[in-house]
Order: structure tokens, then sequence, then C-alpha cells
């Protein structure tokens, strides 16, 4: 029995009462232990025991009561936020639009040296009423309308502070107005500042105009991600082909993709074949040919040729899926510096209205005439100055589009912290085979000794490995094949761990293996030992192959180096990092390796349980007297716990889930210059991280003492509450703008 | 000293210790049991209920219904879960999460300015 518990969309609820039905149709289905039905988010949350029963099932007994369990396909949801968004900014839009144009009336009707210019109703305190009023409450409502309720939880945020300082403005301004000789009477000039709260309340409403549409700018990655998804696939189904809508493709269908067409989902390609561009997905920069067995990815493009493949992965499985799964964790998740700004955040509203009002006190006391006004104004500008919104955005929306262009290169982070560590490795560990290397090795020389002859000596090495679970055991039964030599039965085949395998081919006890192995059956190899070790200096393994006693034969295997391995490597050397190469092979064929690829630094003869203890011991020594970072490269898969134990566990060229699982950074093309880029992103995501809390503290932290008037007693500096809003509203866009430029950083 | 003075400066002191008790010293809400599959969160001024309490390893959907406008509370952040979801105005965002560590969680606003707790047990 194993138990699943998924949640899936429904489309056509529109009561209460749908609820129960599908509800009671669910739990009427064998499998479900557990059915319940959210009519509120259109979505029910089965339990079910996966061998009894499936997705067909649960959607078959929905489907029977008249609704349908549709995909919850990111695309729909980002539309639907699309649509919002943009409903929101429209309005927003109007506001600022208002606001603006009667601000500039009352600035107009009231600005010393400006109203002079103005016709008289403008300057009419009953008429700056009548254009203040509408702009306070129906353009700034919702400053009040998030004031009230976060007022009733005891927090504030920055549009306590606006409204605060606006509606300040605005009493003062219409006791003015109604009360001019009350004013007068005690010693003020009867001038209200209708233009103040106005102008503030267009000037941070245009802020968060221009600001909401830069945020989401930030998001983009995700939105093109989501677009690369096919909307149609051409299924095969009773000999006929019909185009069904993605969502209703299902595991095992066997699709058509014509010349040209997006590839919709993962799977295996069956007949025909052609060349995929990978690029949206991988990174990969060149088409790679397909042809019966290869696995396509979904969301990739066809190039000229047609075929058939079966669906191997739908829906949230596919690797599109998964990637997109990965940016959003990894956007949802927190940067360790972000935890300043929030213990920063936590307090700042609060001691800004306390400041305000020492403000408002100090200014008030100590302050010249009309002591009461500079108190106002000058409270009023550190209300409008500060600015909580920077320090929040500021390293969220570097993250947000950092690992978004990751994405688009290939870098799959899985989280913030992940992305955090990077920028500070020290060292970078490669793992040997498939990572440096293809891992495909193959028969590079057969030197037979002896009078036995090369056909015979690779007959008799592939019928001894046929039975072998080896890595380099495939390479040799592959050169047989490829040379069309029929293999012979084998009789007592032993495999000894970690020395070779033994056997009896042809009535003929026959060894094959390494050194170790000609040592404990006591065969003499040393006349041959100079040509072995001149093929192991050349990056070969060399396998030995002995038959009665004595050495009949030497076969070599290479793995290629990948041919991006050399600059991958020279990239990383270039920015100060070393670089060390971990392999099981022997120190002499490990050194020839590295060299090939300018690694200086080999661990070598490092059986894979013992690689995870070698990270831990680097990690445990200085590099250029600093604690040593160290980012681990492998597969994912066979060196999962190196991985997990490394500072930045990186996996290369794999989607798959148990590599993701494993590694803080997944790179999905086998480009191994990717890893000095994911490096490089790492670094200059941080930098902006950086940039943009400075900025962010050191605005605050330089206006709002000047807003208090700190430089008044020196200079005679004051700022107006109309320009303190002007710098409040450019501060968050700033912020933004710095981090979208990450999108032009080249990595 | 003038007595108006003297008041303004009483007034002020009042001021600054009335908003420092009332933003910083503010006591936690205790934890509501959430005891079915879901619970409805209203964004508003914050989030009510502020502080939730869920069982371990059960999957519990977190109803997000926004009626607040402000820019600060269109997106929440539960960072331990690793999810950032934009919020509709009037529109209710389920969020479906399988705790499996026992502890507090953040909820937050995407600017972090408004918090909430999930208390796992």
């Amino acid at each position: 029995m194993s138990d699943t518990k998924k949640t899936f969309p429904i489309k056509g609820m529109h009561c209460a009462s749908c609820v129960g039905v599908i509800e009671k149709s669910l739990k009427r289905t064998p499998g479900v232990t557990d059915a319940v039905v959210n009519l509120a988010t259109e979505k029910a949350t089965v339990s079910y025991d996966s061998d009894e029963c499936g997705e067909d099932q649960i959607a078959t007994a929905v489907s029977n009561v008249g609704y349908k369990i549709v995909a919850d396909s990111d695309a729909v949801s980002e539309d639907r936020e699309k649509i919002e968004k943009a409903k929101e900014l429209k309005k927003l839009k109007m506001k600022v639009g208002m606001s603006l144009f009667l601000g500039a009336l009352l600035v107009w009707g009231s600005f010393p040296g400006l109203m002079e210019t103005a016709p008289e109703f403008l300057r009419s305190f009953w008429v700056q009423l009548l254009f203040a009023t509408p702009v306070q409450f129906w353009a700034g409502w919702d400053f009040y309308r998030a004031t009230i309720p976060a007022l009733k939880h005891r927090t504030a945020n920055m549009d306590t502070l606006v409204a605060l300082g606006t509606t300040v403005a605005y009493l003062y301004s219409a006791f003015v107005t109604f009360f001019p000789s009350v004013v007068m009477d005690l010693g003020f000039d009867a001038m209200p500042y209708f233009d103040v709260a106005a102008i503030v309340v267009g000037l941070i409403l245009l802020g968060r105009y221009f600001e909401a549409r830069a945020k989401g700018q930030t998001s983009e990655a995700i939105k093109k991600l989501i677009g690369l998804q096919a909307k149609t696939a051409r299924v095969i189904r009773d000999g006929k082909e019909i185009d069904l809508p993605l969502e209703q493709v299902m595991k095992g269908d066997v699709l058509r993709v014509r010349p040209g067409e997006k590839i919709p989902v993962d799977g295996v390609l069956l007949t025909g074949e052609s060349t995929v561009d990978e690029s949206m997905v991988t990174g990969e920069s060149l088409p790679v040919e397909k042809s019966k067995g290869d696995s396509v990815v979904g969301a990739t493009m066809n190039g000229t040729g047609t075929f058939t493949y079966k669906a191997m992965k739908v829906g949230q499985e596919t690797m599109l899926a998964q990637i997109i799964t990965l940016v959003q964790e990894a956007q949802g998740s927190k940067a360790p510096i972000q935890r300043i700004a929030d213990v920063i955040s936590s307090y700042f509203v609060p001691i800004v209205i306390m400041l305000a009002i020492g403000t408002f006190g100090a200014w008030y006391i100590f302050g010249p005439q009309p002591a009461l006004l500079f108190a106002l104004l000058n409270s009023v500008a550190v209300l409008i100055i500060a600015c909580p919104c920077a320090m929040g955005l500021a390293t969220p929306t570097a993250i947000m589009v950092g690992t978004g262009l990751g994405a688009n290169r290939g870098i799959l982070i899985k989280d913030a912290k992940s992305l955090e560590i990077a920028h500070k490795v020290t060292t970078v560990i490669f793992d040997k085979t498939g990572t440096l290397t293809k891992g495909k090795p193959e028969v590079t020389d057969i030197i037979p000794l002896r009078k036995m002859k090369s056909d015979a000596l690779l007959v008799s090495a592939a019928s001894l490995e046929k039975g072998s679970e080896h890595s380099l055991a495939e390479s040799i039964v592959k050169k047989a094949e490829e040379q069309n030599l029929t293999l012979v039965a084998v009789s007592k085949f032993n495999a000894i761990a970690g020395h070779g395998v033994v056997g009896v081919v042809g009535g003929k006890k026959f060894l094959l293996g390494n050194r170790k192995l000609m040592v404990r059956e006591n065969v003499a190899f040393e006349e041959h030992a100079e040509r072995i070790e001149k093929l192991e200096t050349q990056g070969k393994t060399v396998m030995l192959l002995a038959n009665d006693g004595e050495l009949v034969g030497l076969l070599a295997v290479a793995d290629t180096i990948k041919d991006s391995a050399k600059e991958g490597v020279s990239a990383l050397q270039k920015k100060g990092i070393e670089v060390v190469m971990i392999t099981g092979d022997n120190q002499r064929t490990a050194n020839a390796i590295a060299s090939l690829v300018g690694i200086t630094r080999v661990v070598s003869e490092v059986l894979p349980d013992q690689k995870e203890a070698e990270v831990r011991k680097l990690q445990a020594t200085t590099y250029n007297l600093k604690p040593r970072i160290v980012a681990m490269v492998g597969d994912g898969i066979n060196d999962a716990p190196a991985l997990a134990v490394s500072d930045v566990g990186i996996a290369m060229g794999t989607g798959t889930d148990i590599a993701i699982e494993a590694a803080n950074i997944t790179l999905i093309n086998k480009d191994l210059r990717t890893v000095a880029s994911a490096i490089e992103l790492s670094r200059k995501t941080m930098r902006t991280i950086k940039m943009n809390l400075f900025w962010a503290f050191g605005y605050n932290v330089i206006l709002i003492p000047v807003a208090m008037g700190v430089l008044y007693p020196f200079w005679g500096i004051l700022l107006n509450p109309i320009f303190a809003s002007a710098a409040m509203a450019t501060s968050s866009i700033s912020v933004v703008a710095n981090s979208l430029l990450l999108k032009r950083a080249k990595i | 000293m003038t007595i108006d003075e003297f008041f303004v400066l009483i007034f002020c002191g009042i001021g600054i210790g009335f908003i420092y008790w009332f933003f910083l010293m503010k006591k936690d809400e205790k934890a509501i049991a959430v005891t079915e599959n879901d619970v409805i969160i209203t964004v508003e001024g914050g989030y009510t209920p502020q502080n939730i309490s869920i069982p371990k390893n059960k999957t519990t959907t977190l109803n997000f219904f926004r009626k607040d406008p402000s820019g600060c509370l269109e997106e929440v952040v539960l960072p331990d879960f690793k999810v950032r979801k934009y919020l509709p105005l009037k529109k209710t965002t389920a969020i479906v999460i399988t705790p499996t560590k026992s502890g507090v969680f953040e909820i937050s606003c995407g600017m972090n300015m408004f918090h909430g707790k999930i208390t796992v047990v």
C-alpha cells in the first residue's frame, strides 16, 4: 500500500452542494481514503492508495458527477496574476493623474512666488479644500485602508507614515480654512498646506506605480519559462492523430512531433529522427541529434525531422515543470544577508514615528518663529521621507532577478542561501568520471603479447566482461560488438572487487584486471611495466589479460575529456579559485588526465564512499589563510553524499529529481564553463544586494536627520515635505531598477 | 519655558512612550489550532489569524484572502517552505504546505513589514 495525497484543481463548482457531491463521488472510489473539496480555491485534496487507485480513476469520479479536473497550470495562474496586476496598475494610474493634476493646481494657487500668477479662484482656501479633499480621501484612500487594519494588529508600515504625514498637513490646512481667525489669534499666518498633502499623495502614488511596473519585471524569468510550454500535443490514439490540450496528455501516450514544432512533454523517441534545439531549457547552444531510444525534453524545439515518441513524464513531472518549481522555490527562500534588513524593518516605522514626534517637540520648543509651522512641516517631512520599502525590496528583488537569470542560462539554484554561499567558494572539486570526462570510456589500445592475436584477445576479454558490471566492462564489450566478434560462453566467472574478473573461456582460465589481480594470482608483468606506465601517463586505464599464469595482452581504456573541461577549469582558476580533481583512478592516470585540463591538485584512488570524507578533509584546511569554502561538482547521483557535505554541491548535466535534491546548484547543460558562470552569478547577485542594502540604509540614515532639520543650525537647510515625498518615491524605484540591471550582467 | 512649550514637551513624551508601548511592546497572539485540512487567513493590515498551529506531517491548505490594497501585502512569503506568492486583491489564493519539522515558522509580506506565524506541533 502506498499512501498518496494530492490536490486537484476542479472546474465547474459554483455552490456548497457541489462540494458535497464531488466529495461523495471521490470517497466512493475504491482506493480513496479521504477527499476534501474546497469551494474557495476550487480544489480537491484526495488521499488515496496509489497501488489501488490512479489519477485516472479520480478524474473519472469527478467527471461522473459533472465536474472536471483541470491542470492547475502555472500559465493559468500567471495569466490571472497578469490581469489582476494590470487592473491594479490602471486604477493606480488614474489616481496618480488626478492627484498630480489637482496637486499642481494647488501648488500654483498657494506656493509663494507662483501664487501671484494664479487665477483668483485658485487662491481661495475653500477651492483648495475642494481640490485637496478627493486627493486625500479618494486617491489616498488606500493609505488609510492599509493603516486602519494594521493598527488593529498593532503594526505599521509605509502606508501608516504616509497616512499620518498627509493627514496632519490636510487637517491643519482644513482648520486654517474653517477657523482662520483662531490661527491668527495664536500669532500665525492663516496659511493652509493643502498643496503639501496633495502633492505628497500624488508623488508617492507615482513612485508606487513605477515600482509596481519595475517589480513585475523581476519575475519575468518565470513567466518566460512558463511561456515555453506547448499548448497542445498531437497524440496518436486508436491509430488516429488528434490534437489535445497539453493537460490531457497521459503518461504512455504516443505523440507525433512534426518539423519546427515544440515538443509537448518529456519522453523517449520511438520512430524517426531529428535534431532538437534544447537551448531554451538546458542552455545548450548546439542542436542535439535524436534517434530511437533517445530522450526528448518537453518545451524544446524540434528541427527539420519528424518523429513519434512515448510520453514518460507529464504535468508537474516534466523537466520544465521541475525547473519552474525550483526557481519559484528559490525566489521564495530567504538569503541569510536579509536578516539584518529584517531586524531593522521590524523596528523602523515605530522609530520613525517617535522621531517625528521628537522633531515636532524640538522645533516647537527650540525652533525659530513661527515655531508651530516649522514643527509641523518638519515632522511631516520625517514621516514622508522614511522609506522602509527600499529595505524590504533590496534582497528579494535581486534574488528574483539573479535566480531567473540563472534559469535562463541553465543554472538552477536551490535557494537564496546557496546563491549567497557560492560567491565565497575558494575551492572547486571536480569528480572525474562523467563530470570532467564524458563518462563513456572507449577502448583505445589492444596490445597482444606472446602469440595471441588481437581479435582473440578482445573476444576473451569481452566474453569475460559481459558478466561484469564495472563501468569499463561496457566499453570492452562494445568494442568487440563494433568489430562484429562473436563472444564465447564463460564458466566459473568470478568478479573480485577492486581487482578484476576471473573465468574460463573456451576451456582456458583467463584473468582480466589491474596489477593487483596479477600480483594476487602470481602473474609476472614487470617485463611490460614500462609499456603499462606509458599508457597510464596518457591518462588511460590499463587492464591486463592473463592465461595459464602468463600475461597475454593489455587493453587500454580511456574516457574522453569534455570539450569544455579545460576552459571550465581555467575560468575558475582566473577567479582565484583552486581546482581539485577527485577520482578512483590510480595516481598516474589521474595526474595525466588532470594535467590535460590544467588541474594540479589531484586526489586519486578514492573509492566512491570515501569521496565525502575527502571533501570534509579539504574543508578542514585553509586556503590563502582563509577558511576553505568547498564546492563539489559531480553528477548528483553517485556522489550525492559528497555533494551534500560540501558547502555548495553542484550537480552537472542533469535535471533528475535525485540530482536536484542533493545539489545546491544544478547545471542542466553539460558545459563545464557554467560552473564558473554560476559562481559569477552569485558574486554579481551578492554585489547587487549589498549595493541595494547600502543605498536603502544610507538613504534613511542620511535623509531622516536632514528632514528633522539637523542641517538648519549650520546652513539653514530644511527639507520641504514635497521634496521629501519625491525622494521617497524614487528610493524604492532605484533599488528595484538596480536589481533589474542584473539582467544585463555577463556571466 | 512657556506653558505651551511645557505642554508640547509633555505631549511629545507621552506620544513617544505610547508609540513604543503600542508597537514594540505588543504580546504575541496565541496560536489558533487548525483542526481541518484548511484555514482561511484574511490579509488586511496583517494576517488574521496571525498565529496558527498545525500538526507536523499533515498537509494543510492556507487560503489567503487579500482584502488589503496595500502593495506591501500583495505578496505572501513563507521562506521556510520556499513559497513567495502573489495574492490577487479580493480573491483567495491557496498555498498547500506539509511541514515535516516542528517549530515556529514565519509568514511575511513581500517587503517583510507584516508578519504572521505558523506553529507546527
